[in-house]
C-alpha cells in the first residue's frame, strides 16, 4: 500500500499542517485522502473540506490528481518486475506480487520483503508490505492488519483480528454486519456461512474463503505471465555492450535447456533489461516456429537490438536481466540422424526470423496461391514468419510462352492508343511514360471477368499480351466498350513481362 | 533430358565440395552453349553478378534474364529477393504468378522489401551467407551511396563463404567500381513469334560488359524457355528453325493451333 510523500513539503519527515487531498463530488469539495497527520488530528476521507476546515482551521489542501496517482502507480509496478515478472495492479494504492519461488534469489522471503520496502521507501514512497499465502490475505493485511509475513498455511488464523472492512463489502452490507454486533472477520468465520450467504450473497462468503486462502483468487498480471524465465543480478550494474551480450548469451542457454526438458520451441521471447534507476527496456524476438537453439535465439536478440532506433542505453548499468518465454509450442527432441534436408529448411526459417527481426516482420514476405480467376487477387503476400511454403501455385501449360509478366504496376498505368486497326481490335501503337510503342506481335483477348459476388466487382477487363518494335513485351487490357458514352474504352498497362 | 539430370548431378557435387575444397569454383551452367562457352563452363556459382538494363525500358528484361539465371542456379532451392520499396513503385511491384511463368515457383521465395540502399545491402549479405538458399537477388534503385568497392567485396565475399549465388539488379544504376564476378547489360530483343504474331518466349540481347575471368565486350542473344529451366541461344535455335521450315516451338509443346488468332484464357 502506497502513501505518496508530496514534494513541495517542505519537510518530508514532518509535516508543517495536516495534509489532505480534495476532490469534487456532486459538488462539493470532498477529502479524498488525508495524510498521517491529519488522520490523528479526525479527519477521514468523504469528509466535506467545509466540514473539515471547521474541525481544523489550518489545514494544508491540494487537488486529488487520480490520473498521476495511476501513473505514479504504473511506474512502481514496472519497477517490481525486478522482483518477479508476474505483478498485479490493485488499484488505486496497491500492487500484488507473485513472489513464488523468487525468496531465494534475495535470500529469503524476510530480505525480499525488506529490500523492496527499503527500494521503494528511498524513492519517497510510504509503504506497507506483507507476504502472505493468499493474495486476498496480503492485500487485506497490507491495509487493515499489523503482520508482516504470514507462515504458511496460517491465513485463515492471520486474518481473524482484521475488521470486516478487509471484506471490501459494500458500505450498507458492511453497516448491516456491524449493527448485528460482528467487528472481525474471526467473529464472521466462526459463525456458518450459509446465513450470510442467505443475506448478503455467495460473493460475500466467495470473499471471506479467498480472504483466508481457503479459495483460490484470481491474479490478473499487468504483463502477460512468462511459461518461463531465467535471470540474472548483479550487485555491481553491468553497462558494457559485451558483458550485457554475455550475459543474454548464458540466459538464453538456460532458457534453451528448459525448453528441451518441456519438449517445447519458444515462439516469442523477450529480453527485459533493468536499470539500476529503475527504468525497464524490453525487446522481444519472434520466430517462425518453436526454436530452441541458443545460438539464433542470440543472433536475432543481436539482430533487434543493433535495428533499434534508439539503442539501448545502459545508463548507470543493468542490475538485472531476465528472458522469458512468452509464447512456445511443442517441439521434438531433435534426432541425431536428422535428415540433411530438415536441418536445411531449419536453417532458412532461422533466416527468415532473423531478418524479421531487423527489418520487422512485415517486411520479410511470402507469397500465397488463392483460388481466383481475378489477376489483382491471384497472390496473398504474408509475412514468411506465419506461413510455411504454400504449394497449389498453376502450372504453366507446357509450351506456352509467359502469359503472366512477372512485374505488375499497383495500380495499372493508363496508356494512351495511338492507332487501331479496328476500333475494339488490339491496339497497333500506345504511348506509356511520353514513350511510343509500335505493336508488332499481339496475343488477345484475354477476356477476365469481375468477379460479380465481391463487394466492389469491378469491370470487365480485356488483356492482351503484345511486343513492340524493340522486343519489349507488355501486358496491357481495356475496360469500357465502344461506343458506350458513359463508359468509354480506356486502356492500361499492366505489367511488363522482359 | 540427360542435360537436366547430369546438372542435377552438378549441383550435388557442388554441394559435397561447399564444405571442404574452394567453393566458389564451381559453375553453374545457363544452358545457351555459346553463352557457357564464352564464359568458360558457366557463372561463378559462389560470387556476385551484377545485371544492368541497357535502357530505361529494359529494366524488366534485365529482372527476367536475373530470374532465369537464379532458377538456372537454384534448382529447387529457396530463393531470397531483396528489393528496396521504391523499385516496385518505378517498376512494378513482383507478381508471383509471372514467377511461376518464368520457372520460378513462388513457393521458393522470400521476399524481403527494404526501405533503402544499406538496409538492401544488409539484407542481401545476411541472406548470402545462408548456404541451403538457391540463389539471392538483390535490387537496391539507383546508386546507392552504401554500395561502394568495399559493400561490393562484402557481398562477394559472402557469397563466396556459402556457394550461394548472388545477383544484383541494378535498376535504375550505373555501373559503379565493383568486386562482381561478372556484370551483364540486358537488353529486350524480339521473340521467335508464335503462330499469328503472338509474342514468343523472352528473348534477351546479353552483353558482358565485364568479366573477371576476362571475356568482355561480348554479346549474345538467348532465349530463355521455362518448360525446360533453360537459356538457348537463339541463333542456333533459328537456324534449326530456317532448316527445318516451322515455326520454332519448345520441346514437348503442343503442336501449332489450327486458328487464325491465338486467344488465351
Amino acid at each position: 500500500m502506497l502513501r505518496r510523500n508530496f514534494t513541495g513539503a517542505p519537510d518530508k519527515v514532518a509535516e508543517p499542517l495536516p495534509l489532505v487531498l480534495v476532490e469534487k463530488v456532486k459538488g462539493a469539495s470532498r477529502l479524498a485522502a488525508v495524510s498521517r497527520m491529519a488522520r490523528r488530528a479526525g479527519l477521514s476521507p468523504g469528509l466535506t473540506l467545509a466540514d473539515a476546515r471547521a474541525r481544523i482551521p489550518q489545514l494544508w489542501v491540494e487537488e486529488m490528481d487520480r490520473q498521476a496517482d495511476a501513473g505514479l502507480l504504473e511506474a512502481v509496478a514496472e519497477d517490481c518486475d525486478r522482483v518477479t515478472p508476474i505483478v498485479a495492479i490493485d488499484a488505486p494504492d496497491g500492487l500484488t506480487l507473485d513472489i513464488t519461488g523468487c525468496g531465494h534469489l534475495f535470500g529469503g522471503e524476510a530480505e525480499l520483503r525488506a529490500g523492496v520496502s527499503q527500494r521503494l521507501r528511498r524513492a519517497g514512497l510510504n509503504v506497507r508490505t506483507v507476504i502472505a499465502g493468499a493474495p486476498d490475505a496480503a492485500r487485506a493485511l497490507a491495509r487493515h492488519g499489523r503482520i508482516a509475513i504470514v507462515p504458511a498455511g496460517e491465513e485463515a488464523a492471520a486474518v481473524r483480528g482484521l475488521p470486516i472492512a478487509a471484506l471490501g463489502l459494500e458500505a450498507k452490507d458492511q453497516l448491516a454486519i456491524a449493527r448485528a454486533g460482528l467487528k472481525t472477520i474471526g467473529a464472521l468465520a466462526d459463525r456458518p456461512s450459509a446465513l450470510f450467504a442467505a443475506r448478503f450473497g455467495e460473493e460475500m462468503t466467495a470473499r471471506l474463503a479467498r480472504l483466508q486462502g481457503r479459495a483460490l483468487s484470481p491474479l490478473l498480471p499487468r504483463r502477460a505471465v512468462p511459461m518461463l524465465w531465467a535471470e540474472r543480478r548483479f550487485a555491481e550494474p553491468i553497462g558494457r555492450a559485451e558483458d550485457v551480450k554475455a550475459v543474454v548469451a548464458g540466459l538464453a542457454g538456460e532458457i534453451c535447456q528448459m525448453l528441451l526438458e518441456r519438449r517445447e520451441g519458444a515462439r516469442v521471447v523477450e529480453a527485459s533489461f533493468h536499470r539500476a534507476d529503475g527504468a525497464v527496456r524490453r525487446v522481444a524476438v519472434e520466430t517462425g516456429r518453436g526454436s530452441r537453439d541458443p545460438a539464433a535465439m542470440l543472433r536475432l536478440f543481436r539482430e533487434k537490438l543493433d535495428a533499434l532506433a534508439d539503442p539501448l542505453d545502459p545508463g548507470f548499468g543493468f542490475d538485472l536481466v531476465r528472458l522469458c518465454v512468452l509464447e512456445a509450442e511443442a517441439l521434438a527432441v531433435m534426432q541425431p540422424e536428422l535428415d540433411g534436408r530438415a536441418l536445411e529448411a531449419d536453417e532458412i526459417a532461422n533466416l527468415a526470423d532473423r531478418l524479421s527481426a531487423r527489418f520487422g516482420p512485415g517486411r520479410v514476405l511470402r507469397f500465397l496461391p488463392e483460388d481466383t480467376h481475378d489477376p489483382d487477387r491471384a497472390a496473398r503476400i504474408v509475412p514468411a514468419q506465419t506461413a510455411p511454403a504454400a504449394a497449389g501455385w498453376m502450372q504453366p501449360a507446357a509450351g506456352e510462352p509467359p502469359l503472366r509478366p512477372p512485374l505488375v504496376f499497383d495500380p495499372p498505368q493508363p496508356v494512351t492508343i495511338l492507332f487501331a486497326e479496328v476500333p475494339d481490335g488490339p491496339p497497333r501503337a500506345f504511348r506509356w511514360r511520353r514513350m511510343e510503342h509500335r505493336i508488332v506481335g499481339h496475343e488477345g483477348p484475354e477476356r477476365i471477368a469481375p468477379e460479380w459476388w465481391r463487394e466492389t466487382p469491378g469491370e470487365a477487363r480485356d488483356y492482351y499480351r503484345v511486343e513492340d518494335t524493340q522486343g519489349r513485351r507488355f501486358w496491357l487490357f481495356r475496360t469500357g466498350a465502344y461506343g458506350a458514352e458513359d463508359n468509354p474504352p480506356r486502356w492500361f498497362l499492366h505489367g511488363a513481362f522482359g | 533430358m540427360p542435360r537436366v539430370e547430369l546438372e542435377v548431378l552438378k549441383r550435388e557435387v557442388a554441394r559435397l565440395e561447399r564444405g571442404s575444397s574452394a567453393p566458389a569454383a564451381a559453375r553453374f551452367s545457363t544452358g545457351a552453349m555459346k553463352l557457357d562457352a564464352g564464359l568458360g563452363g558457366g557463372l561463378m556459382r559462389g560470387a556476385l553478378h551484377e545485371v544492368f538494363a541497357a535502357g530505361m525500358l529494359d529494366e524488366a528484361s534485365a529482372a527476367a534474364f536475373a530470374i532465369g539465371l537464379a532458377v538456372r542456379a537454384s534448382h529447387a532451392a529457396p530463393v531470397v529477393w531483396v528489393r528496396q520499396d521504391f523499385v516496385g513503385l518505378e517498376l512494378g511491384e513482383i507478381y508471383a504468378p509471372g514467377l511461376a511463368e518464368l520457372g520460378l515457383s513462388p513457393e521458393r521465395l522470400i521476399l524481403v522489401k527494404a526501405r533503402d540502399g544499406p538496409a538492401v545491402l544488409r539484407a542481401g549479405e545476411e541472406a548470402a551467407r545462408c548456404p541451403p538458399l538457391g540463389a539471392v537477388i538483390i535490387e537496391p534503385w539507383g546508386n546507392p551511396k552504401a554500395l561502394d568497392l568495399v559493400a561490393s567485396r562484402r557481398l562477394m565475399l559472402a557469397a563466396a563463404r556459402s556457394g550461394v549465388p548472388l545477383f544484383m539488379l541494378r535498376a535504375g544504376g550505373e555501373p559503379l567500381p565493383s568486386a562482381a564476378a561478372t556484370r551483364w547489360s540486358v537488353r529486350a530483343a524480339a521473340s521467335a513469334p508464335l503462330e499469328a504474331t503472338a509474342p514468343g518466349h523472352p528473348v534477351f540481347d546479353v552483353s558482358l560488359m565485364r568479366d573477371r575471368a576476362g571475356a568482355m565486350g561480348r554479346n549474345w542473344i538467348v532465349e530463355w524457355k521455362r518448360d525446360v529451366r533453360s537459356f538457348s541461344d537463339i541463333a542456333e535455335t533459328r537456324a534449326a528453325a530456317l532448316s527445318g521450315g516451322m515455326v520454332p516451338l519448345p520441346p514437348g509443346g503442343p503442336g501449332a493451333e489450327a486458328e487464325l488468332h491465338r486467344r488465351a484464357g
